[in-house]
This record gives C-alpha cells, structure tokens and sequence, in this order.
C-alpha cells in the first residue's frame, strides 16, 4: 500500500505551460521601451543571435529575450539577460535597427530593479 | 492629328503601354536607356508560378513593340521633363529636345547591388552569387560551383538588400521569395541529388497559385526551410561556403556548410529613374520609388498633368502587376489626351 501511494501517477500539480497573457509582468517591457523605443522593431529574424559570439556556447538569444520581454514572461529570461558579453555584433546586424545591446543592459538593469521593487 | 507620347524605358512596362496606346492610334517614342528593349525580364529562364519560359513572354512584347505607330530609340536616357505651353518638353541624354502631349514614365527598376552586403560575401567569394546569375546557369542549361564541381547542397537567401535598415532599405520587393521557390525547385530537378535550403524571415506568397508553388517545393521536391535571417557567409578550406542562421523555430543558432549560397537580391528604384525624377521635380517616397497621385485610385498619375507612371518605377512588382499597371497608364493617358 505505502509502494503504490509513493509512485508516481502523472497527476501532480504541473506548472503551466501557458503564456498567460493577462498574468504577465510587462514593467520590464514599459522599462525598456521609455529608454530605448528601437526595442519595439524586432520583427524575430534571429540574425543577432546567428551571430551572437556568446550565443554559440550559452543560451543567450537576444530575439527570445526580446519575445519574452514583450509576452511579460520573466522567468525564462532572468538568467539569461546576464550573459551578454556586450561585444555588439547584433547591433551590426540588426535589418530593423534595434539597439540591442543597450536593450539587453537595460533589460537585466530592469531585472535588478524589478528584484529590489524599485519598478 | 495623332497624339505624340513619350515613354521613358523600353522594359516589360514601357513596350506593354506603348503597344496599348500604339493600338489606340496614338504615335509613340520609347527612349530605351540600353541597346535592346525587355528590360530586366530579357535574363529570365521561367517565370514564377507556373515556370513558363521567360522567352514566352519576351517575344509577346517583341511582337508588341512591332507597330508602325510604335519608334523606340536606343542607347538613350531622358533626362528630364518640363511643361512648355500646352506640351511637354522632353530633354534626351543625346542633347535632343522632344516635345510631346503627354509623357511615361517606366524606368523600371535596378537590382539591389549584393556586393553592398559585404557580410555575405559575393564579390569575394566565388561560390556566392546572386538570383539572375543563377538564372543564366538555367539559361545554360548547367549548374556547377566556381571550382568546377557539381553542387550537393544549395542555399538561398531571402531578404538581400530589402527589408533592410542597414542597406537604407525597409521595403519588401516582394517576387523574391516566391522567385526563391521556384528557383529551389529548379535546382532540385536539375540535381535530384542537390539538397537546397531556403533562409527565410517570412514567406510572402502574395499571389494566386504562389502558395501552392510553396506547398510543391516541400511536398515533391523536398526543399528544405529554415526560419531565420543569416547574418554572415564565410569561405571554407574546402571551397565551400559556411552560413550562419538563428533557426528561429527551434531558437537555437545554426551553421551549415552549402556548395553555392544564391542571394535574393531585391528591387531598387533604378538610377536613371532616380536621376528624371530630381531633374523633373517629380515627387518620391521614402522607399525611393515615385510617388503616386494616389495609392488607390491613381496609381499611375504624378503630380504633373501630362506625366504618368508605368511599372517598377512605382514599387517592386511582378510581371503580371507590371502588364496590368502599364495597360491602366496607357488608359489614363488616352483619357487625358482625349479631355484637353
């Protein structure tokens, strides 16, 4: 009987999957967009992260940090935001001229300020 | 007495309104910049959806342009056009001055210059090239890379020189993506044994029966799609060319290496439509090409009367939309003429 009750039958609470949309936290999104308005351009064609000199051995992915940002979806990114080398490669890339290594400072400066409750 | 008009390029636009109007009984000058008149659509092997033979298309505008009210003048460019009194002057790069009732402007366009993409190497790399020059290996009837050797693996780039901020370009020119897959299918019949990858940011299948041309490639040929801009090309030891791309839908960065990398050079306003338009105070958009009177109603009207718009010179379009528009100037300019 105690075996039984210890296995494990796939009912436990697993954590949404969804993108809750109305749930999300878009204070870093607001942060971001005042300081720096080219965050709104990305139209997701990957090339700064095809080119990302940290990208290639680390998950850092400056077009999902930017889809993330927008959907209000933190977790995912937190670590993430931090591994930028801020060597600007994908500034040199960029077809639609987003900023993007003062958004990736920005975005783990709003992460921070987000921690201290100062957003 | 008939009606003198004047049409700036002799390409698929200026024969297509020049035989219109020709046929309506007006007398017609096309000023053709080069030796010959077809302009862009003279390079083509076939032609998107249905990969007719472009030489189809370019003996119906020979036949077309075969009209006794019909003079086209080589190897010259209008340089400008101004009203004087009830006409309009005409000033030819020969030194010439014309006069005419009303004036086409069809100019066309001019291919986006790849070299200007330095990262993707064409003009340093011999295995690059662009999508014309893949058209002549059609032409040719053989596909080989520089080096001699027959391709196993093709890759071809949307977006080279459109969408682009850093190349001063945010407009779509709308026929490469649907030329990449018939491209990709052509290589893929040429040799079956040829993988061929296209790096796309969207597939825009705007017209009828592009689609389905898309949904063939992956169905019957087998071409393979990566979402994901590339953001440089780069020469191998072995002479091949290595790419590297975000797939974007697996969100993670990719290198591959091809044996020819095509890159699909889009659409520019051409320079000697450029040049009339400055000259002649015509009015243009941000993406360069003219501006319209209007984007709905008078898409081949200018602000000039007398002065219409035929094709590319307008925004990028295929060869259908550009027969079409040309037919419509030719409609608005009987019209004016047949009001003064």
């Amino acid at each position: 009987m105690s075996q039984v009750s210890q296995q494990k039958f796939g009912f436990g609470i697993n954590k949404s999957r969804l993108i809750n949309y109305d749930k999300g936290d878009r204070r870093v999104r607001q942060y971001i967009t005042d300081r720096e308005p080219t965050f709104k351009l990305c139209f997701s064609c990957g090339a700064c992260t095809a080119g990302c000199t940290a990208g290639a051995h680390a998950t850092v992915n400056m077009r999902r940090v930017n889809v993330y940002i927008r959907r209000g979806e933190l977790e995912p990114i937190r670590e993430e935001v931090t591994r930028c080398m801020m060597c600007g490669k994908c500034l040199l890339t960029c077809p639609r001229g987003v900023n993007t290594r003062t958004v990736m400072a920005l975005a783990a400066e709003a992460m921070k300020k987000l921690d201290r409750n100062e957003l | 007495m008939a009606k003198q008009i004047i049409i700036a390029g002799g390409g698929v636009a200026g024969i297509e309104a020049a035989a219109t109007l020709a046929d309506m009984g007006h007398k017609v000058n096309i000023i053709e910049k080069g030796s010959s008149s077809g302009g862009n659509a003279v390079r083509w092997h076939a032609l998107f959806p249905d990969r007719r033979p472009a030489g189809e298309v370019i003996s119906y505008l020979n036949n077309r342009v075969r009209n006794k009210n019909i003079e086209v003048t080589y190897n010259t460019c209008v340089n400008k056009v101004r009203h004087h009194g009830s006409s309009l002057v005409i000033n030819l790069s020969s030194g010439e001055e014309l006069k005419a009732d009303a004036f086409i402007v069809a100019t066309g366009f001019d291919l986006f210059d790849a070299s200007r993409k330095e990262e993707y190497g064409y003009g340093i790399y011999d295995n690059v090239i662009t999508a014309p020059e893949l058209e002549d290996m059609f032409n040719g009837g053989s596909l080989y890379t520089a080096d001699g050797r027959v391709p196993e693996r093709v890759g071809f780039i949307h977006c080279v020189g459109s969408r682009d901020e850093k190349v001063c370009n945010h407009h779509c020119s709308k026929v490469c993506c649907v030329t990449a897959v018939k491209q990709a299918i052509e290589v893929r019949e040429m040799l079956p044994g040829c993988e061929v990858f296209c790096f796309y940011m969207d597939m825009r299948m705007f017209g009828p029966y592009y689609e389905e041309l898309y949904r063939e490639a992956q169905e019957v040929h087998n071409v393979n799609f990566i979402r994901g801009k590339v953001s440089e090309a780069s020469n191998t030891i072995n002479h091949k060319v290595a790419v590297k791309v975000e797939d974007t839908l697996a969100g993670r960065p990719l290198r591959m290496e091809v044996d020819l990398l095509v890159l699909m050079t889009g659409m520019e306003m051409s320079a000697t439509g450029a040049s009339l338009a400055e000259a002649s105070g015509l009015r243009r958009g941000k993406n360069r090409f003219l501006s319209v009177r209007d984007n709905h109603m008078h898409s081949n009207n200018s602000d000039l009367p007398g002065v219409f718009y035929a094709g590319t010179c307008t925004a990028p379009m295929s060869i259908t939309d550009t027969i079409s528009h040309a037919r419509s100037a030719a409609l608005e300019v009987n019209l004016y003429l047949s009001e003064r």
